[in-house]
């Protein structure tokens, strides 16, 4: 299954770009595929912008909004301010476990 | 490696390196069976066997607010009897994932590193970053992994990705991590084959079933909500000028009250189930057409609202296709294809839309009600 087309904020910097491979490893989506020696991305509708590939990127070569693509973690943010995450504890935060 | 009677590993000074020290038998968990001694002290030993009460937790966890505190004190901990060169598996410390971890280790000889993630599962804790780089080097140091196993790798569940970069902990610890697969299932295949992942290991699936099981956790908190939607719905229809009339408010808000609740399942139960086949890609628009066509055929099915009056089939026609799409829209939480940038997009889109079509709604009822009582 896919999500919205084309609002991923994901981005390859291909200049950093070593070809070492982790960013496929990781990605949970199989969004990149190696081309040329470089990760490219294949599908960008599939990434959930998890922030994988990003973190494991030793050489700063990705960028991605991370974060979580989830309504009412994003509304609870969005009334109390605060990064929007998963909101597994307490009542207050509306959560609905994302768990 | 000996096996140690629990007794003399207890109450021992340097006590044991998994959970902070139980004071006496009583306190240690059903599924320890003993201790495994290390160079840096004894390790307890878990089963690989869950119990029904294990079960039955786990039920709880799915249906209430159980989870919340569903946890297991961090720590290392050994499955079989695993030795200097066993593996490493990390895991989040939330009860259930690591019972599902430990039911698949049957047979293997590893060991067991439980970061402190509040409760919270590998995947959600990896987003919040407490299953991350910061805690997995503190936790490697504290239990002194350089002693006990003479390897330097270590498996992180795919999931856990998103907090964990390998890179730092490599440069912080020493340690490398190799990512596992998304499943604790496959762990032992993947440990057999030397350490390799298949393609369809590192892939998230999102089976109906997975669907089903995350439904209770959207419909319960929704249930109560329900509960003052019912209780509004007939002191509304049952006022009248000469106060509350108990016969009115079942006649007319029983209707409303059945058409919430069909609106309700169609959003958080129907919408999450039919995902794939429902057309468009946004949760909002897939919520609505699922809520507006079981609507339609309740409508159709029992004819119980006064089919005549405009008034009030508007307010149906607007208000509960809203109400279905705004919880298909927070199913978005349970999914493991939706983006953050995505789902801000369509909140902004539907917000609005969901408080002016509840607005206009209220206005309408308003009205209805004022033509009741003749006054307009
Ligand atoms: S992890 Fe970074 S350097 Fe390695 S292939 Fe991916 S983008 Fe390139
Ligand atoms: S953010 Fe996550 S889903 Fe998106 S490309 Fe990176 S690893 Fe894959």
């Amino acid at each position: 299954m896919k999500y919205l087309s084309n609002v991923v904020s994901l981005k390859i910097i291909p200049e950093l770009c070593v070809g070492c491979g982790t960013c496929l490893e990781v990605c949970p989506h199989k969004v990149f595929e190696m081309r040329d020696g470089k990760a490219a991305i294949l599908d960008r509708d599939r990434c959930m912008e998890c922030g994988a590939c990003a973190g494991n990127c030793a050489f700063g070569a990705i960028e991605v909004d991370k974060g979580v693509g989830c309504a009412s973690a994003i509304i609870h943010s969005l009334i109390y301010g605060g990064e929007p995450v998963c909101g597994c504890e307490g009542d207050s935060s509306g959560n609905k476990g994302c768990c | 490696m000996t096996r140690l009677k629990l007794k003399s590993t207890v109450g021992q000074k340097n006590g044991p390196l998994s959970p902070c020290c139980p004071a006496s038998k009583q306190d240690l968990p059903a599924w320890v069976y003993g201790a495994v001694t290390t160079p840096a002290g004894p390790v307890l030993k878990v089963s690989t066997g869950l119990t029904g009460k294990d079960y039955w937790e786990h039920f709880k966890c799915r249906t209430t607010s159980f989870r919340n505190n569903y946890t297991v004190n961090p720590g290392l901990y050994a499955v079989g009897d695993p030795d200097k060169n066993s593996d490493v598996l990390v895991s989040s410390n939330y009860k259930y994932s690591f019972d599902i971890l430990r039911r698949e280790l049957n047979g293997l000889n590893v060991w067991v590193l439980v970061l402190d993630t509040k409760g919270i599962n590998v995947w959600c804790a990896a987003g919040k970053g407490t299953f991350g780089t910061n805690e997995l080097i503190g936790r490697i140091a504290r239990v002194r992994l350089k002693e006990i196993v003479d390897h330097r790798r270590l498996i992180v569940p795919q999931l856990g990705a998103p907090g964990v970069s390998a890179y730092k902990v490599k440069q912080a610890a020493g340690f490398h991590v190799l990512f596992g697969p998304v499943l604790a299932k496959d762990l032992p295949a993947y440990i057999a084959a030397g350490h390799k992942a298949t393609e369809s290991m590192r892939k998230i699936g999102f089976s109906i079933l997975d669907r089903l099981v995350l439904t209770p956790l959207e419909l319960s908190p929704v249930m109560k909500k329900f509960i003052l939607f019912t209780i509004f719905v007939f002191a509304v229809f049952g006022l009248t000028p000469s106060g509350i009339i108990f016969r009115d408010a079942i006649s007319g808000g029983l209707p409303f009250v059945l058409l919430g609740f069909v609106s309700v399942i169609a959003g958080a139960l129907l919408t999450p189930l039919l995902l794939p086949v429902i057309p468009f890609r946004s949760f909002a628009i897939k919520g609505w057409l699922v809520g507006l066509l079981s609507v339609y055929v309740s409508m159709k099915l029992f004819p119980m609202l006064d089919q005549q009056n405009i008034l009030l089939i508007i307010i149906v026609y607007l208000f509960f296709p809203l109400v279905s799409s705004y919880l298909a829209l927070l199913f978005t939480g349970s999914t493991t294809f939706t983006g953050m940038t995505g789902v801000k997009k369509e909140l902004g889109i539907s917000v609005p839309l969901y408080l002016g079509g509840t607005a206009i709604s209220l206005i309408i009822l308003v009205i209805y009600k004022l033509g009741e009582w003749r006054i307009i």
